[in-house]
């Protein structure tokens, strides 16, 4: 089954009288369960791509199917909808909430879909400990470190169950170690609990976890390829 | 409260403190400008009792009751019975707190030196001390002991101009209803002082009973003068005295006797929303660039909600509760300095320095600050609804952000 599917996908920005290409006819499908990098150099879009599939950013043409859905077809009430109760996002830095903490952050998306207070407290907690956080729940994120900041945002991300994970540079500001560790986490919850991952990383330690690589370049599709997963060490 | 509300309700909270410093100076601008708000209002409400007050003092009271032609013809011909029966009745239960029956006649009066026209008030004293009609001031003498005296007080401003003094006789002159000449000499027995001059000079008070043998009308009046103690909620009971006088009697209130003062009234009620709208806009433009400011400082943080799936709507919802949150302390704080301010202030403001001419708008020399709930709750109002309507701008833009350019913005 289908998680993502893209179909001839456009995009083009303005940049003052120059028209840059985002994306150019860029089709694509992703199967529930794969774990997926977009790389590529900077510029090839693969953060537009990653934005066109978790309704971030509209396509000026093309289609996007996320589950049973046209992204593409929705307005932005709906689109929220959808990334608030299908799809997990953790962005390369800023993806805390400052006055939250660790755990409020957790909590952020299910108390926004109305789960009820036990539930949502017992999952969060559960989440922090299985990205290792347990004891720091109450931190703020100014009181965390980059790695441990990512780790609440993957819990974050993985608390509400979401069908889908879209994860755009999620190594950038971490040190090999975090690095490793987060994308130790990423592997386990893709294997154990079936959460399809979508990373976009032009970090080829992050790629080599993947068992799927797309490449990007000027906004084409230049390469899809299965490959083996190896890990950091072989990168 | 369910988990968006409280989501939302804390990180407006948190978010509100993230800049203290920041918030602190709103809240103490809004909090002065409110307590600015209700000290004016305050102010003018207290010069505004004060002139409605002596004007009734002068009227008198907040409903009057005239035979139908006295009004264009004040002579005795249009005197009216004594209230009986039902009237009475209703003069006698409240909300009507007192009332006076009094004989109004235009007249001369006469001292050995000097005559002038005036205006003879026949009354009843206590009926009219119960009224609060009495002169301000019995500078010599006394006044007048019972609705029997049959001395006559004059004001200060008249004995001098009729070169008479306390204890001398002055002659009364004016029309019986068979329009011969009814008059009667009389000793002056007090000299009275008012606010206003020209009343000093225009009304002369003698006993009712004595006046009413001198014109030959019996026990007729020319008016009866009702109070209940509130001018402003005069509309909710004249209609039961208009009722209980019968369609041979005009009853009207102070506001369609005196328009001026009614006017007054109206104007000054407007005035003080007036001033309250002008503080508050003055003050938003500090509330608008709060607002502004902690919208572009968390432009990245706006679009992460977004990102997260957070509607624009949830987002608006959570800026304009950050501006209410800021609004409702800078109320309790305004609101709290204000009590705090005018209530030692409610026994009198000297304002003698300042108060020339005042006199003649109706108003004496000490100023009297009256705080009333309704100006807190319209202050209130004011502070609520255009803080809310200020901040919708600035919580709207953030709204509509663009998830993807804010969450790129640098």
């Amino acid at each position: 089954m289908s998680a993502i599917i893209c179909k001839d996908l456009c995009k083009t920005f303005r940049q003052g009288e120059e028209v840059i290409t985002g994306l150019d006819n860029v089709s694509l499908s992703i199967d529930a369960g794969e774990f997926v990098c977009l790389s590529g150099p900077s510029g090839s879009g693969k953060t537009t791509l990653l934005n066109a599939m978790g309704g971030l950013d509209t396509p000026d043409s093309g289609e996007i199917t996320v589950g049973s859905q046209r992204l593409d077809q929705l307005g932005k009430g709906e689109l929220a909808d959808i990334r608030l109760n299908s799809i997990g996002f953790v962005f390369q830095a800023y993806n805390l909430i400052p006055v939250l903490s660790a755990r409020e952050n957790v909590e952020f998306i299910m108390q926004v879909q109305g789960v009820p207070a036990a539930q949502r407290g017992q999952l969060a907690e559960q989440v922090l400990a299985d990205v290792g956080l347990q004891g720091m729940e109450t931190r703020l994120p100014a009181e965390l470190s980059g790695g441990q900041q990512q780790r609440v945002a993957v819990a974050r991300a993985i608390a509400s169950k979401p069908r889908l994970v879209l994860a755009d540079e999620p190594t950038a500001n971490l040190d090999t170690h975090s690095a490793a560790q987060l994308m130790d986490l990423f592997v386990a919850l893709n294997e154990d609990k079936g959460v399809t991952f979508v990373i976009s990383t032009h970090d080829t330690r992050v790629m080599g976890y993947a068992r799927r690589l797309v490449r990007l370049q000027d906004g084409r599709l230049i390469s899809d390829e299965a490959q083996q997963p190896h890990g950091m060490a072989q990168a | 409260m369910g988990g968006v509300s409280r989501i939302v309700a804390v990180l407006a909270w948190r978010n509100l403190w993230r800049n203290y410093r920041r918030t602190l100076i709103m809240l103490l601008a809004i909090g002065i400008g409110v307590w600015a708000m209700i000290f004016m209002s305050a102010l003018m409400r207290g010069m505004t009792d004060q002139m409605v007050h002596n004007g009734l003092a002068v009227l008198p009271g907040e409903v009057q009751i005239h035979h139908p032609r006295y009004r264009s013809d004040p002579s005795v011909v249009n005197s009216m019975p004594s209230p009986t029966g039902e009237l009475l009745a209703a003069l006698e239960k409240p909300p009507v707190s007192a009332w006076a029956a009094r004989v109004r006649v235009p007249a001369v009066i006469a001292s050995e030196r000097d005559s002038r026209g005036v205006t003879l008030l026949g009354v009843d004293p206590a009926a009219e001390r119960a009224l609060g009609s009495l002169p301000d001031e019995i500078l010599q003498g006394r006044f007048l002991t019972d609705a029997a005296d049959r001395g006559v007080v004059l004001g200060a401003s008249l004995a001098r101009k009729l070169d008479t003094e306390l204890g001398k006789r002055v002659v009364i002159m004016s029309q019986d209803p068979d329009n011969n000449v009814a008059d009667r000499g009389s000793r002056v027995v007090g000299i009275y002082r008012a606010r206003l001059a020209s009343n000093e000079e225009q009304f002369v008070y003698a006993g009712r009973e004595v006046l009413q043998q001198m014109l030959t009308i019996g026990t007729a009046v020319s008016e009866v003068a009702v109070s209940a103690n509130d001018y402003r909620q005069v509309d909710s009971w004249a209609p039961a005295i208009e009722d209980a006088a019968g369609d041979n009697l005009e009853v009207l209130t102070w506001m369609e006797l005196d328009t001026f003062l009614s006017s007054m009234l109206s104007m000054q009620d407007g005035f003080t929303l007036i001033l309250m709208v002008v503080i508050f806009v003055a003050l938003s433009f500090g509330l608008v660039n709060t607002l502004a400011m902690a919208v572009f400082e968390r432009v990245r943080e706006i679009g992460l909600m977004q990102a997260l799936g957070m509607r624009p709507s949830l987002i608006l919802y959570q800026l304009l509760l950050e501006s209410l949150y800021l609004l409702v302390l800078g109320l309790i704080l305004g609101n709290g300095l204000a009590w705090l301010t005018i209530k030692p202030l409610e026994s009198g403001i000297d304002i003698s320095g300042v108060a020339q001419g005042m006199e003649m708008m109706g108003m004496g020399t000490t100023l009297y600050p009256a705080l009333a709930y309704q100006d807190m709750l319209m202050s209130t109002a004011v502070v609520i609804v255009l803080g809310l309507l200020a901040s919708l701008l600035p919580a709207w833009r953030a709204a509509r952000l663009d998830p993807v350019r804010a969450l790129n913005k640098t």
